[in-house]
C-alpha cells in the first residue's frame, strides 16, 4: 500500500515536473542577430513560465546539414528551426512545416510583402522572418573622395571597376574591392548570381536547360575574376561574409557588395574602425537592373513533427514581433535591431536616428522581386538561387568551380564548362529532361 | 660522450619541440587577447591578458554541461569498450585459431567505412530507438568505433604474456576467473591502461558523430566548437578561448599520463 | 569446453561489431538503389545502378581517389620519417627530456576541428596568420596556403596531428632496444648511419608497420580538416573520397548517391586492407 502511494506520488510529481517545463530546442545560426536573440531569451522565459529555451547555435553550413537531416528523417530533435527563403517553400509544400498562425497582436500586415511572399506557399505562412536582407554596395566615402571621385547614384560594374582601380592601394593595406569567393551556393554563388543577373544571364531557360556557358555568364565571371585579381585582397577565394566583414572593419576594403545586414555592423563604432566613413549605394547593375540585388530571410519555423507546436509558435510570434524589435532597441541599441522584416521598423524614429543605412536597406529589399529577376524569362523563383531541390547540388558544384577560377587553378571558360556539365547531370538525374 | 654533441642534441630537441608545440601555445595566448590584439600585425607576444573571451563564451554556452557530456561519454565508452574488448582479446590471444588473424583484420576493416557515408542509416536507426541526443547514443557510437583498435591493442599485450605462467595456473586448477584476476590482470594492467588512455583521447576528440547526433542535451565539447567556428565579426580570440576550453582537459590529462603512453603504445611491435 | 569458452568470450565483441557493420551496410545498399534526396522525398523509386554510375562519373571522382592516396601516402611518409628522427633525437637523456616529450606529443590530443580552425585562422591566414608574418619578416610575399597549396595545407595539418602518434610509438619501441648490442657496435666503430641501418631500423620495423596500419585506417576518412579549411577546393584540389561523399550526402542531400559512394569507399578500404593483411601478417607473426 505504502509502496503504491509512493509510486503514485512519484508519478504525480513527475507529471507536474513534465508539465512545468516545456523545453524548446531551437536551432540557430551563429550570427550577430541570432546571438542577440539567444541573450534576449530570458525575457521570453520570464513572461512565459513553464517554457524553457535550449539553444543549438551552429555555423550556417552545419546548421543546414543538421536541420535538413533531422526534418527529412523526422528525427524530432528540434522544435524551432532557423531556415532560409530557399528551404521554406520546398518544405512547406511537402507538409513538413507547421503553418504559422498569426494572432491579431502580431499584425501580419506590417510584414514587408516581399518577405511574406517568399516564406508562404499558397497563401499560408510557413516560417516567420526573423531578419531580412538584400544586397547593396557599401563603400568608404573618404577613400572615394580622396581619389577625387564621386559615387554615381546607380553605379554600373564598369564604373565600379574604375573606382576600384583608383582607390586600390595594397602598400597601405587597402584593397579596391572585396567580394565573396568562398565556394557555396549561399556564399560566392549568392553574389555571383546577382552579378550574372545584372549581365542579363539566368540559371535555367524555360525548358530547365542550364545556361552556364552562355555569354552573360562568361562576361560576368571573366569580369569578376579580373576585378578581384587586380583590386581584391589576397585569399579572396576563401572569403565569405564573415571574413570580409572582418577585413572591412579593419579598414582594408574600399568597396564591398554584400548583404545589407552588414551595414549595421560596419557602422557600429564598437567593432568597426571605419564606422563613420561608410556610405551606401544600390548594388551595381550592368546590362539590366533586374535581379542585381538579392533577397534573403532567416526565418523561424516549426517542424510538423514537433510535439510542442503550441509553445514553439508562441516563441516564434514573440521573436518576430514588433515588441521584440523594441526590446532589442531598448536593451542592446537601436543600431542592432533585426531589420528587413517589418514596415514599422523603418518608420521608427529611434531606429532611423541610429541607423543611417535604413533607407538604403529598405530600398534594396523592396526593389527585389524573386518572381521576376532575370532578363530572359525563367521557370524558377528566387533572385540568387532557384528554389528547386536540385539547386543546392548545382550551386555547390558551380561555386567550387568559380572559386577555382578565382584562385587561378582553371580558366573561366573551363570552370563554366565543368559547372554546366555538373548542372546538366543533376537535372538529368532528377528527370527534368532526358 | 663529448659535451658539445649533447648540447647540440639538447638544443635541437628543444627547438623542434617548441616549433611543434607553437600552434597550441599561440592558441593559448590568443585566448587571452582582445579581438583586436588577436589580429594585430605584427603579432603581439606581450600584452595584458584578459579573461573577457572566457566570460563571453561561458555567458553564451554552458561550458560545464558540454564538458560533463564529454567526460561522461568518453569515460563510459572506454569502460564499456574494455569490458567487451578484453575478453575478446583474451580469447584471441590464448585460444588462437587459424581464423584469428582474419577476424582481427575484419574488425579493423569495420573502421574503414567513412562515417559520412552511413550517417543517414545510423540517424534513422537512432531515431527509431530514441537514441538521438542522448549520452547513451553517443557512448554506443564511440565504443563501436574504438572497439577494433582496443581489441587489437589488448590482443598484442596478452600475446606477450608468457604462456607458461598461464599453463602453470591452469595445472593448479585455476578457473577462468582466477586466471583473469591473478594472471592476466596483473601482467596486462599496463596494456589495459594505455588502451584505455588512447580510447579516452579518441572519444573525447570525436567530432562528426557528436555534432550530428546530439543537439541541446548530449552535446560534447566538439559541438561547442562548432558554434564558434565562423561567426560574424572578429572572432579569433573567442574561438581560441572556446577551443582552449575544449582541449585543455584532455591535453593536461595526456601530459600526466605521458609516461604510461610512452610505455604502453606497443601494439605488439616490441619484443 | 575450451572451444566454447573461447567463443563465448568473443561473442560480445564480434556480435556488436557485426551489428554495427551489417545494419548500416544493408540500409546503405538499399538506399543506393533508390532515388532518395532528403530535399525531395516521397518518391523512392528503384533506379538500379544509376547512383553508382553517377558517383563514379562525377568529374571530382578521380581527383578524389588520387587525393585520398596522396594524402594518406604523404602523411604516412612524413610522420614516419620525422617521427623516427624525433624519437631518436629524444631517446637518450638530456636536460629537460620529459618536458620536450610532453611538448612533442601534445598535438595528438588536439581535436581535429580545433586543429583545422587553428591552422586555418591563426597560422595560414594570408593577412594576419603567423606564417604570413614570418614570410613578411624575411621580406617575402606571404603565401596564400589554402588557395595556392590546398592539399599540401591539409597534409601539413594532418601530419602535425599524427606526428606525435608515430613519435610515441617509436619512442616506446626504442626503449626496448638492446643496449649491450648498441654499445658493442659503437665499440666496433660503427658510425651513425651503420648503427641506424643495421640496429635501429630492424628493431623499429614492426613499429613502422603498426604506424602505417593505424594511420591508414584513420586517414581514409579524414574529412573534418578539409571541411573546415578548404571545403574541398579550389575546384577539387583538396577533395578526397570521404569529403566527396560528404558533399553528396550532407551538402547536396542526395542519400542515394552518398550511399553508393560509401559502398565504394568500403571497396577502396578492402583493397587497402589486402595490403594491410600483408603488413599485419608480417608484424604479428612471431
Amino acid at each position: 500500500m505504502k509502496l503504491k502511494l509512493t509510486a503514485a506520488l512519484c508519478l504525480v510529481a513527475f507529471a507536474a515536473a513534465a508539465h512545468a517545463d516545456t523545453e524548446l530546442v531551437i536551432a540557430t545560426v551563429n550570427n550577430g542577430h541570432m546571438v542577440t536573440m539567444e541573450k534576449m531569451g530570458k525575457f521570453f522565459e520570464k513572461d512565459n513560465p513553464g517554457i524553457k529555451l535550449k539553444w543549438v547555435t551552429l555555423e550556417e553550413g552545419t546548421l543546414r546539414q543538421r536541420v535538413t537531416t533531422d526534418i527529412a528523417t523526422k528525427g524530432g530533435q528540434f522544435d524551432v528551426m532557423t531556415i532560409g527563403m530557399y528551404e521554406t517553400p520546398i518544405w512547406g509544400k511537402k507538409g513538413w512545416l507547421a503553418e504559422i498562425k498569426p494572432d491579431a497582436k502580431y499584425d501580419i500586415d506590417d510584414m514587408l510583402p516581399a518577405m511574406r511572399q517568399g516564406l508562404s506557399v499558397n497563401g499560408k505562412l510557413y516560417a516567420a522572418p526573423f531578419y531580412g536582407e538584400s544586397s547593396m554596395l557599401m563603400y568608404r566615402s573618404d577613400l572615394v573622395e580622396k581619389a577625387g571621385l564621386k559615387m554615381p547614384a546607380n553605379p554600373t560594374w564598369t564604373q565600379i571597376r574604375d573606382i576600384a582601380a583608383k582607390i586600390n592601394d595594397p602598400a597601405k593595406g587597402v584593397y579596391g574591392i572585396c567580394l565573396r569567393g568562398k565556394p557555396g551556393w549561399g556564399d560566392n554563388m549568392a553574389f555571383l548570381t546577382t552579378l550574372v543577373n545584372s549581365y542579363g544571364g539566368q540559371w535555367f531557360d524555360m525548358k530547365w536547360k542550364p545556361q552556364l556557358t552562355t555569354k552573360p555568364w562568361k562576361d560576368a565571371i571573366t569580369f569578376y575574376v579580373d576585378l578581384l585579381k587586380k583590386y581584391g585582397p589576397p585569399g579572396s577565394s576563401a572569403n565569405s561574409f564573415n571574413e570580409i566583414l572582418a577585413l572591412y572593419n579593419e579598414g582594408k576594403c574600399g568597396m564591398w557588395v554584400d548583404a545589407t545586414i552588414a551595414a549595421s555592423f560596419i557602422t557600429d563604432p564598437k567593432q568597426s574602425k571605419v564606422a563613420d566613413k561608410v556610405a551606401f549605394a544600390p548594388a551595381p547593375v550592368q546590362v539590366t537592373a533586374k535581379g542585381s540585388n538579392w533577397l534573403w530571410a532567416w526565418a523561424l519555423a516549426v517542424p510538423a513533427s514537433s510535439t510542442k507546436q503550441e509553445a514553439a509558435e508562441k516563441f516564434i510570434r514573440w521573436a518576430t514581433s514588433k515588441d521584440y524589435i523594441n526590446l532589442v532597441g531598448r536593451e542592446v541599441g537601436w543600431g542592432n535591431v533585426p531589420t528587413g522584416t517589418r514596415k514599422s521598423t523603418y518608420a521608427n524614429a529611434d531606429f532611423l536616428k541610429a541607423a543611417k543605412f535604413a533607407d538604403a536597406e529598405k530600398a534594396a529589399i523592396i526593389s527585389a522581386n524573386p518572381k521576376d529577376s532575370t532578363l530572359p524569362k525563367s521557370p524558377y523563383v528566387g533572385v540568387q538561387f532557384a528554389s528547386i531541390p536540385e539547386f543546392q547540388a548545382i550551386g555547390i558544384a558551380t561555386g567550387q568551380q568559380m572559386s577555382a577560377a578565382l584562385a587561378g587553378k582553371v580558366s573561366v571558360d573551363k570552370a563554366l564548362e565543368l559547372s554546366q556539365q555538373a548542372a546538366d547531370r543533376e537535372m538529368k538525374k532528377a528527370g527534368y529532361y532526358k | 660522450m663529448d659535451k658539445t654533441l649533447l648540447w647540440v642534441r639538447t638544443g635541437a630537441a628543444w627547438l623542434v619541440a617548441l616549433l611543434i608545440f607553437f600552434p597550441i601555445l599561440w592558441l593559448g595566448m590568443t585566448a587571452f587577447k582582445t579581438e583586436l590584439q588577436a589580429i594585430s600585425v605584427p603579432p603581439k607576444f606581450f600584452f595584458t591578458p584578459t579573461l573577457e573571451n572566457f566570460i563571453e563564451v561561458q555567458s553564451r554556452s554552458d561550458y560545464l554541461l558540454y564538458a560533463k557530456n564529454s567526460l561522461i561519454t568518453s569515460v563510459a565508452s572506454t569502460l564499456l569498450g574494455l569490458l567487451i574488448a578484453a575478453p575478446a582479446a583474451y580469447s584471441m590471444a590464448f585460444f588462437q585459431t587459424r581464423r584469428t588473424k582474419d577476424l582481427l583484420v575484419w574488425m579493423l576493416s569495420t573502421k574503414m567505412m567513412p562515417a559520412v557515408g552511413v550517417l543517414i542509416p545510423v540517424y534513422v536507426v537512432y531515431q527509431q530507438f530514441q537514441l538521438l541526443d542522448t549520452r547513451l547514443g553517443l557512448t554506443i557510437i564511440f565504443t563501436m568505433s574504438n572497439l577494433p583498435i582496443m581489441v587489437w591493442m589488448l590482443y598484442s599485450y596478452f600475446k606477450d604474456i608468457p604462456r607458461e605462467i598461464l599453463e602453470a595456473a591452469r595445472m593448479d586448477g585455476a578457473t577462468l576467473y582466477d586466471e583473469f584476476r591473478h594472471v592476466i590482470l596483473p601482467l596486462g594492467i599496463g596494456g589495459l591502461a594505455s588502451t584505455a588512455l588512447l580510447c579516452l583521447v579518441l572519444s573525447w576528440n570525436e567530432s562528426f558523430w557528436s555534432l550530428n547526433l546530439s543537439s541541446a542535451k548530449a552535446g560534447t565539447l566538439a559541438t561547442l566548437i562548432a558554434s564558434y567556428s565562423s561567426p560574424e565579426g572578429l572572432f579569433w580570440a573567442k574561438l581560441s578561448a572556446a577551443s582552449l576550453m575544449a582541449i585543455a582537459p584532455i591535453i593536461v590529462f595526456g601530459w600526466f599520463c605521458q609516461k604510461q603512453l610512452v610505455q604502453g603504445l606497443t601494439f605488439g611491435a616490441v619484443k | 569446453m575450451k572451444k566454447f569458452t573461447a567463443r563465448f568470450l568473443l561473442t560480445p565483441a564480434v556480435g556488436s561489431l557485426f551489428l554495427w557493420m551489417i545494419v548500416p551496410l544493408v540500409m546503405s545498399i538499399y538506399f543506393s538503389l533508390i532515388r532518395y534526396n532528403l530535399m525531395s522525398p516521397g518518391e523512392h523509386e528503384y533506379i538500379g545502378l544509376m547512383n553508382y554510375e553517377f558517383f563514379v562519373t562525377d568529374p571530382a571522382f578521380w581527383p578524389a581517389v588520387l587525393n585520398t592516396f596522396l594524402l594518406i601516402g604523404s602523411v604516412i611518409v612524413i610522420t614516419l620519417v620525422f617521427g623516427m628522427a624525433l624519437a631518436l633525437l629524444v631517446n637518450d637523456k638530456f636536460p629537460g627530456q620529459s618536458i620536450v616529450r610532453v611538448l612533442l606529443i601534445s598535438p595528438f590530443f588536439v581535436m581535429p576541428a580545433v586543429n583545422a580552425l587553428l591552422w586555418k585562422h591563426m597560422m595560414m591566414n594570408p593577412i594576419y596568420g603567423v606564417l604570413a608574418q614570418v614570410w613578411r619578416f624575411f621580406g617575402a610575399q606571404p603565401v596564400n596556403w589554402l588557395e595556392s597549396y590546398p592539399l599540401l595545407s591539409v597534409i601539413i595539418m594532418v601530419s602535425w596531428q599524427w606526428l606525435p602518434f608515430a613519435c610515441l610509438i617509436f619512442i616506446t619501441s626504442l626503449q626496448s632496444m638492446d643496449r649491450e648490442q648498441l654499445e658493442a657496435a659503437r665499440m666496433d666503430g660503427a658510425n651513425y648511419v651503420q648503427q641506424f641501418r643495421y640496429l635501429y631500423l630492424p628493431h623499429l620495423s614492426r613499429s613502422v608497420a603498426v604506424v602505417v596500419m593505424i594511420e591508414m585506417i584513420f586517414l581514409l576518412s579524414v574529412f573534418a580538416e578539409i571541411f573546415t579549411t578548404t571545403g574541398g577546393g579550389p575546384g577539387f584540389a583538396s577533395t578526397n573520397v570521404a569529403f566527396l561523399i560528404f558533399v553528396q550526402g550532407l551538402m547536396n542531400f542526395d542519400v542515394g548517391v552518398a550511399s553508393a559512394g560509401g559502398l565504394f569507399a568500403v571497396l577502396l578500404a578492402n583493397i587497402a586492407s589486402v595490403f594491410l593483411i600483408r603488413i599485419i601478417g608480417k608484424s604479428l607473426e612471431k
